[in-house]
């Protein structure tokens, strides 16, 4: 498969509107959990990107700068625990494609591994603390396991997003050991991390717009 | 929660321009980054930089802090939010004058990645020689055997004063970093909370209390606290703040103290004087000496209904540093 430096962009775009249909939902879970704000801090930070790639990233055609661009924009928006873990995701990410204007399916493996092992070293955070990690570290091992039995990158995808659906329904249950919500302890039950939810989100969207991507 | 703003999004950026078109003799703001202020007046040359810094909504922290014998730049986040590196770098590399630089924030995630991505790129960027100390005065946010978790709250201004008169009187940035770790090992704080706050951009509170309802512990974020119960008259919830700090650090009677009331955005003066006063009986029935208190609105979360204790321990360095003068907008000690 080959995706374009439009392509990226197009995926981009959609996050950021997926973001702003998800706020509300977002700071729902958040309130439950932390402070509320995580749909606000995902906004603030998206619609910063969205001016980029209205403006600075419009006819940027290597997908390596549009990731690091991505990920430092964030980052400058939003600062908070979201800002770090994700633009390093995105900074990460980067190095895989660098210099390229079209990725195949072994560039889009490498830079989500990438994205996910920056954020684990990031945070610090492990499976079973409540966190983005709920979801990201099922998404790896599955991305890791299928990518290289098939070597087909869309249908490896499809089962990363599966994987990371059930780490993140997976935080419902368990208490939260890291960030704000550490102090939670039993009320912590019962809710989504907010932070696995939307990094689920982000996933999710990356395979719908691979997809139409590769229908059109 | 009515709030006079005009845009929710563009609080933290007006609050800003007000703060610095009000006090230009004291602060000024960053062309290379708006969310960066630094101190009006030059830092000193050869003198260590103290920086903080962390998320809005906490005012007179952090913008409050920054003058002569404080700090030297503060570096200004979303709400209840940690800045970026940016503004951090930024506002470190206008404040370095060849000794380096002490971070002093509140040990919470988000605080210590975009500190810690900062002090790195300093080092790389501009060979910046960068301390840090973590405050982890909330002595509700983790318990005694796990102390390095703990939030930083009220006690931060404590810290900051040591690290601001340490470098004040010229000790060298090892020296600082010493001095500012041992006022933060010194302190600890209590809190209660009685009325949540609302975010401007959401409107809507970050916890509930029911009308007759307190919270012990609550955190400056609305994180909950260790025991939710019936509200309290002022005098029992002072004990209960007060024997919870001197059960996690013991003070021998003769020692030296400094207190700060801190009120949390919607508790009045009247209230904090109350508590004080409590405090006060507390202290010198154990035979503890108040060397300084202080009283007021000094770290707030919003509207937030509520107070905190907070109690340093001074041995003879620490007690000259807390008498050094300061001089910020938010706070002046001759």
């Amino acid at each position: 498969m080959k995706i374009t430096a439009e392509e990226i962009k197009v995926f981009l775009k959609n996050v950021v509107t997926m973001i702003e249909a998800e706020k509300d939902y977002l700071c729902e879970l958040d309130r439950k959990l932390g402070d509320g704000d995580h749909g606000v801090t995902m906004s603030i930070g998206w619609q910063a990107v969205n001016e980029k790639l209205e403006g600075d990233l419009k006819e940027e055609q290597d997908c390596g700068k549009i990731s690091i661009v991505t990920g430092r924009t964030f980052l400058s928006a939003v600062g908070s625990s979201v800002g770090p873990l994700y633009a390093t995701g995105f900074m990460r990410g980067a190095k895989a494609f660098q210099g390229k204007s079209e990725l195949s399916g072994e560039d889009l493996k490498d830079f989500w591994i990438a994205f996910i092992e920056g954020i684990k070293e990031r945070g610090k955070a492990e499976v079973g603390d409540k966190t983005m990690i709920d979801t990201l570290q099922p998404a790896l091992e599955s991305l890791q396991s299928n990518f290289g039995k098939s070597n087909d990158f869309l249908s490896a995808f499809e089962s990363v997003v599966q994987a990371a659906e059930k780490g993140m329904e997976s935080t419902k249950d368990i208490l939260s050991k890291r960030g704000r919500s550490s102090r939670l302890g039993e009320r912590s039950l019962g809710t989504i991390d907010p932070g696995a939810a939307s990094s689920f989100m982000i996933l999710k969207t990356f395979l719908t717009t691979i997809k139409s991507a590769q229908v059109a | 929660m009515k709030k006079l703003i005009n845009n929710p999004t563009k609080v933290v950026e007006e609050m800003i321009e007000g703060y610095v078109k009000a006090y230009p003799n004291h602060v000024r703001q960053l062309t290379e980054n708006e969310r960066a202020l630094v101190t009006a007046k030059e830092t000193r040359e050869g003198k260590v930089g103290v920086l903080i810094g962390g998320g809005s909504g906490h005012e007179p922290a952090f913008i409050g802090y920054v003058g002569d014998g404080m700090a030297d730049g503060v570096a200004v986040g979303n709400i209840f939010a940690s800045p970026p590196p940016d503004p951090i770098l930024e506002a470190t590399k206008v404040i370095d004058k060849g000794e380096g630089v002490i971070y002093v924030y509140g040990n919470y995630a988000g605080d210590v990645m975009n500190f810690g991505m900062a002090a790195e790129l300093a080092d790389l960027e501009s060979g910046i020689r960068v301390g840090s100390v973590l405050v982890t005065d909330d002595v509700a946010s983790a318990p005694k055997e796990e102390k390095e978790k703990r939030r930083g709250i009220a006690g931060e201004f404590f810290v900051t004063k040591a690290a601001g008169a340490a470098a004040d009187k010229g000790y060298n940035l090892d020296d600082v970093v010493r001095v500012a770790q041992k006022a933060n090992d010194y302190t600890r704080t209590m809190g209660v909370g009685l009325t949540p706050c609302s975010l401007p951009q959401t409107g809507k509170p970050s916890f509930v209390l029911a009308e007759n309802e307190m919270e012990i512990g609550l955190g400056h974020h609305g994180e909950p606290g260790i025991e939710k119960g019936d509200l309290q008259p002022a005098d029992q919830v002072v004990d209960r703040l007060v024997h919870d700090i001197l059960t996690d650090m013991p003070i021998d009677s003769g020692e030296k103290v400094a207190v700060l009331v801190n009120g949390l955005g919607s508790t009045t003066n009247m209230e904090l004087y109350i508590m004080f006063r409590r405090v006060e009986q507390i202290l010198s029935e154990k035979g503890i000496e108040i060397h300084r208190s202080y009283v007021g609105s000094y770290s707030t979360s919003l509207e937030m209904g509520g107070a905190s204790v907070t109690i340093t321990k001074l041995d003879e360095e620490l007690a000259a540093f807390i008498d050094h003068p300061a001089d910020c907008p938010m706070y002046v000690q001759k």
